[in-house]
């Protein structure tokens, strides 16, 4: 069972209870995604998972996977960061339907089409947090957004240096998109400071035993 | 026989053994190979943090620039290593995002960019390496792409492998 730092575990209904700001932030998400590129967007139910920090590179196929990251910092009532990620795959058919262009151009991420993802992780990022806000009467506020596309684990180190080191165990909620019809798989990925998952918890009614 | 050894994120590895130390996707973390040629003993540190400033150093002592070079050192001394004939290089260190106003704590940066910490690394590892009289025959760091590191400790030779630039040797 995934255990944070202090060897705590989440329960099921503590799972539950993150799940379901991930479910409000994705009806967010999707409605902001489709007033972006007038498209239809869905957004599944999202999984919520406790997953420990030198895993995640293998949700994305390996450290040395190339992936696309959106990464920002969240500040407020409680800090931390988030990682949109993305299979390079996965990044060039959302760019590619998100901006259409030229089937020339479909294995190029173009500056306009790294600007969408760009975009594409801060609004899931925002939702994610809003929903987030509204659960617990938390204030968030999340940084401008950086983007790479590189191996997974060269953007997941950085992100570790950023985050001080203090969470072995992350939070990852996993996210299907669906535009016009194409499924495509991103994982968000949070990055509670220390303290800040409890403090959520918490609010969510939900705390550590 | 010589093997494939894993050096994952504040790791440390040493051989005698003529093994590969592999390090994957290296971001601002900085890969430090310590080898004495004649001897045919190397060492991989995966260095992800500068100053130890005391802390966790006992747990993992590769996680920082400023106990890893030291303990690589002894580590490969205590392999048959000669001091004097120790030579080190040095891959990575890259700045993967640019995010204005992060915060990054533990570079003890209140704001600007966090974006140091690749460099500061390298920075760290040199003054440590300087210390100890360790001269740097080979450096592949900076730049903003990330690096896997197979680092043949027989050799010497450095093969670092990145997304944008293909295969080198170093």
């Amino acid at each position: 069972m995934a255990k944070d730092k202090s060897g705590r575990s989440l329960s099921e209904l503590q799972i539950d209870a993150l799940r379901e700001a991930g479910n409000i932030g994705a009806g967010n998400a999707a409605i902001a995604l489709s007033q972006m590129v007038s498209k239809k967007v869905g957004l599944s139910t999202p999984k919520a998972s406790l997953m420990r920090l030198s895993n995640v590179p293998e949700l994305v196929g390996g450290p040395e996977a190339p992936v696309a990251g959106v990464y920002l910092n969240v500040t407020g009532d409680c800090s931390g960061s988030i990682l949109l990620l993305l299979e390079e795959e996965s990044a060039l058919s959302l760019a590619g339907l998100m901006v259409p262009g030229d089937i020339e151009e479909a294995d190029d991420l173009t500056v306009v089409k790294k600007s969408a993802l760009q975009e594409t992780g801060s609004i899931l990022s925002a939702s994610y947090l809003n929903a987030l806000g509204q659960l617990t009467g938390l204030f968030f506020k999340p940084s401008v957004p950086g983007f790479a596309v590189d191996m997974a684990g060269a953007i997941l180190d950085y992100v570790l240096v950023d985050l001080a080191s203090s969470a072995d165990y992350v939070l990852v909620v996993e996210t299907d998109f669906m535009v016009s019809g194409v499924k495509v798989l991103g994982h968000l990925v949070l990055f509670p400071d220390l303290g800040t998952l409890s403090k959520i918890l918490d609010r969510l009614g939900v705390p550590f035993e | 026989m010589s093997d494939l050894v894993n050096v994952g994120v504040a790791d440390l590895k040493v051989s005698d053994n003529s093994d590969t130390l592999v390090s994957y996707g290296l971001g601002s973390c900085v890969a430090v190979a310590i080898f004495d040629p004649v001897k045919k003993v190397g060492g991989l540190a995966h260095v992800m943090l500068p100053e130890s400033r005391g802390k966790e150093t006992a747990a993992a002592p590769g996680k920082f620039a400023d106990t890893a070079v030291p303990h690589l050192v002894q580590e490969l001394v205590r392999l048959g290593a000669r001091p004097k004939g120790l030579k080190c290089k040095l891959v990575g260190g890259a700045q993967m995002f640019e995010i204005p106003g992060s915060r990054n704590k533990q570079a003890g940066l209140a704001c600007g960019p966090s974006a140091n910490i690749g460099a500061r690394n390298v920075e760290a590892v040199k003054q440590a390496l300087e210390e100890l009289k360790v001269p740097i025959v080979g450096e592949e760091t900076g730049g903003n792409h990330g690096r896997t590191v197979r680092f043949d400790t027989s050799s010497g030779v450095i093969d670092i492998t990145s997304i944008y630039f293909g295969q080198s040797a170093l």
